[in-house]
């Protein structure tokens, strides 16, 4: 299957399968990588980390043929060569999966994984060998999925295994995973880590990028640490301990601070949702945030919690329900009623719903309170724009060489921090954060943690929410619990991870199995 | 990383983006120059103020065009749309015998009016830009041949209707360079326009609603709103074009129209406008109007058939885009 003439032990054979040295790459006022180094056994999983900027992704993409190296060589089964495009290097067995599926929604699984090479009699497609070479792959990795079915109908874990599929049918030695499992729930990622071990037995060496800590733990043979570009080191994966690995990666220990969490029950409501209802998405969701409070949402993804966020943002419609700001009902039917309202929504895809990446930093800060800055016949007030951008700036220590700055070339965290700021000019004292440091680093995590906490503290309300329960068991004061666009559960802030999980699988028909057992008990 | 991660480093011809910057630029100075070497006629004031005089109609209506396109939005409507706005004017003047300041207000309000029309369409109705104006093209079109019975109106009553464009202030106050008026308000128009693209806050949605329509809506503005405040504006702008036409062939041609807004988009992919939103200039889109009237202009002179002007103008069109992929490669 792998293609790869050795047997699965040649994991331990002294002839690795990609060894990369001395790479250098710049781009345009960037040093992006300085003398990078990587390794790879067949057979092996290994970890590439490092905080976002650290050079991992531009490194695989000199491996993947995406970009080209400035100098250094690569040497893949100990030949020197040179990769200078994608079809060259899936030619020479080396696959990547990309963070963002480059999947066609509308053709099929079959016809996604064999686009360009599709099997013909004739001159004329031939849909059922097609099918058949996709089932055979598809059986290989032992996956039950239809070759006819559409992509767009899949889950987004499916379309992962899809994208497997297509770089195993390349037969591909070496797979690169970038942050495969950023948008999959815990039974996907235990399906996805089912089909690597398989690959790894069959010989594959898999580099695995990804900034969750314990999934490192749990798949990974060797971990390479990069920063500012740099090789920092390769470390064994199971026996070394997080925070080392998180020193390197950072380059300094991070304290594991404990939340310092202020009373805040006598404090009063400053948002209360009744009865918000929204097709099969949100079934009679109530709850109430009081101010200085960070209140975290857990869940599974498809429990319905954005959805509430965008609900009561107005960002979507709802079907029923009231909407509490301040002890005052407000109608909220676009997001412009939530911002006048003081709610501001920090979306979990910031490149699409929350940064206009084309516009400066700048302009982005005051992107909601543009009026504000409006002077005699709509002329804008520049000067005083920049000086609350640069106090914003200042203020959460965005890291940007001006305010002048595109959005866009800004790193993940201190995106998130624009977006932060720009609602804090508005006025927001309601603040939704949706997956608040999804693709951020380890070090830019603990900045908006503390962040979060400082704006709870100074009496804005908060809800946070998270698929990673460590960072909302971290945060929050109280937890709601959904599922299947119910809530669940309210939990205390010290709750356990068990009592999250068991309310975030508690489906309506496990409901009224307890209900009976609790009946006939 | 999906933005950053083009072939940045494919092999292939590059050029710097400060180069690209003045690409258009030093194409018409290098097109200036190669017509003054190939013919004494064309460095000419005579012929020099022609050409701008040629140039006013399509600038005016290339710059209403680069409102739109910056916003990622596209209005096939501003040919027709023009000549609507020239109908009504001959309808105030003529028709109703309206003192002819009432004329031009009339056809800049219903440049405006329509545009409120499509912008409404578009951002309330979510009928695609494109199909839109396409309506919108074909409606007008039709209004204009039925209110003025398919025949043109001439404005032979209304003294002076005709000085509007071809009359010339500066040729007073400077009796050497009679420059037209037309000239001067397709100038005046351009820096209206890069004021309002540059300075205000309906300039600074025009270019985030094309950089990012979702992430300003989730900031809480009115998109709707300022979009069809967009689409009104390059409505008005193209009412000014309708009184430019009218003027200069001193009547409402019904018959004509189609075929500008062409024109004008050209201009707006010359001067760098990019057709996808978020980013342009009034000056770039000035310059691609210039490049195409020189080129009519200067082939002329040197006695090209006029289906070659149009060949060549095709051409220039493709690679005033390819250089720009060229510039976002370095990127």
């Amino acid at each position: 299957m792998a293609g790869h003439s050795g047997p699965a032990s040649a994991a331990d054979a002294a002839l690795p399968l990609v060894e990369m040295t001395d790479i250098d790459k710049s781009f345009p006022g960037v040093r992006a990588l300085s003398k990078a180094r990587f390794e790879l056994r067949p057979g092996e999983v290994h970890a590439l980390m490092g905080e976002n900027g650290a050079g991992k992704s531009t490194l695989m993409k000199i491996l993947s043929g995406v970009y080209t190296r400035d100098a250094g060589t690569v040497l893949l089964d100990g030949q020197p060569v040179d990769i200078t495009s994608p079809r060259q290097a899936q030619a020479l067995g080396v696959g990547i999966i990309h963070q963002e599926l480059a999947l066609m929604r509308d053709l099929t699984a079959a016809q996604n994984i064999f686009i360009g090479r599709e099997p013909r009699r004739f001159g004329i497609l031939d849909e059922g060998q097609l099918n058949r070479d996709a089932a055979a792959i598809f059986a290989s990795m032992n996956l039950k999925l239809e070759p006819t079915v559409k992509v767009e109908t899949l889950t987004i874990a499916k379309q992962q295994m899809v994208e497997i599929a297509k770089a195993l049918s390349y037969r591909s030695r070496v797979l690169i995973m970038d942050e495969p499992t950023a948008a999959l729930n815990d039974a996907e990622i235990a399906e996805l880590f089912t089909i690597i071990n398989r690959l790894k037995a069959e010989g594959v060496g898999v580099v695995y990028i990804s900034h969750k800590m314990d999934e490192i733990k749990r798949i990974s043979d060797r971990v390479t640490i990069m920063r500012d570009g740099e090789y920092v080191g390769t470390v064994p994966g199971a026996d070394t301990p997080i925070e080392t690995i998180i020193s390197m990666m950072v380059g300094r220990t991070l304290s594991n601070e404990a939340l310092v969490i202020p009373n805040t029950t006598d404090a009063p409501v400053a948002l209360e949702v009744k009865g918000l209802n929204r097709g099969r998405e949100i079934r009679d969701v109530s709850f109430a945030v009081k101010k200085g409070e960070i209140l975290g949402f857990a869940g599974l993804m498809g429990a319905g919690r954005t959805e509430v966020a965008r609900a009561i943002f107005g960002a979507d419609r709802r079907e029923s329900g009231e909407i509490w700001v301040h002890g005052k009902r407000v109608g909220i039917s676009s997001p412009k009623d939530a911002v006048e309202a003081g709610i501001g929504y920090l979306s979990e895809d910031r490149k699409h719903f929350g940064l206009a990446t084309g516009l400066d930093v700048r302009n982005n800060i005051a992107l909601a309170s543009l009026d504000r800055f409006t002077g005699l016949g709509g002329v804008l007030d520049e000067a005083s724009m920049q000086k609350e951008a640069v106090g914003y700036i200042g203020q959460l220590s965005i890291k940007t060489p001006s305010d002048t700055q595109e959005a866009r070339l800004l790193s993940g965290g201190n995106q998130q921090k624009v977006v932060i700021a720009k609602w804090l000019l508005r006025d927001c004292d309601i603040l939704i954060f949706d997956e608040p440091t999804r693709g951020i680093d380890v070090g830019a995590k603990s900045e908006i943690y503390k962040l979060l906490n400082a704006l709870a503290a100074e009496g804005k309300a908060i809800i946070v929410i998270s698929s990673e329960l460590p960072e909302v068991l971290r945060l929050s004061h109280r937890i709601a619990v959904m599922c299947e666009g119910r809530l669940t559960g309210m939990l205390p802030g010290g709750a356990s991870q068990e009592e999250i999980m068991r309310l975030a699988t508690q489906r309506q028909s496990s409901v009224a199995e307890s209900a009976t057992q609790r009946r006939t008990a | 990383m999906t933005d950053t991660a083009a072939p940045a480093a494919k092999s292939g011809p590059r050029i710097s983006g400060a180069f690209h910057r003045l690409l258009a630029f030093s194409g018409l100075i290098a097109l200036v120059v190669a017509f003054s070497l190939a013919s004494p006629n064309f460095m000419q004031t005579q012929n020099i103020l022609a050409i701008l005089q040629a140039t006013s109609v399509n600038g005016v209506l290339a710059i209403a065009a680069t409102l739109v396109i910056i916003t990622g939005g596209i209005d096939l409507s501003v040919g027709t749309l023009m000549t609507f706005c020239a109908v009504i004017a001959g309808v105030i003047l003529t028709y109703l015998g309206l003192p002819l300041p009432l004329g031009v207000i009339g056809a800049i309000l219903a440049g405006a009016v329509c545009g409120l029309i499509s912008g409404t369409i578009i951002a309330k109705l979510k009928v695609p830009p494109f199909i839109a104006t396409l309506g919108m093209m074909l409606i007008l079109k039709g209004l204009s041949l039925v209110i003025s019975g398919t025949r043109p109106i001439y404005f032979n009553d209304t003294p002076g209707f005709n000085q509007i464009a071809l009359g010339s202030v500066v040729g007073q106050i400077i009796p050497a360079v009679p420059v037209p008026n037309g000239v001067m308000i397709l100038f005046t128009v351009a820096l209206i326009a890069s004021f309002i693209l540059g300075k205000t806050a309906l300039g600074r949605y025009t270019f985030a609603l094309g950089s990012n329509e979702e992430a300003v809506r989730l900031s809480g503005v009115n998109v709707d709103r300022w979009k069809i405040g967009v689409y009104a504006l390059a409505g008005g702008i193209v009412g000014v074009a309708g009184v430019l036409i009218a003027s200069r062939l001193n009547s409402a041609q019904p018959a004509l129209g189609q075929g500008y807004e062409l024109d004008a988009i050209a201009a707006v992919v010359i001067g760098g406008t990019s057709l996808s939103g978020g980013r342009g200039t009034v000056l770039g889109t000035l310059i691609g109007a210039l490049i195409i009237s020189v080129l009519a202009n200067g082939l002329r002179i040197l006695s090209v058939a006029q289906e070659w002007q149009t060949v060549v103008t095709g051409c220039i069109i493709i690679l005033a885009v390819y250089a720009d992929i060229l510039r976002r490669r370095t990127l």
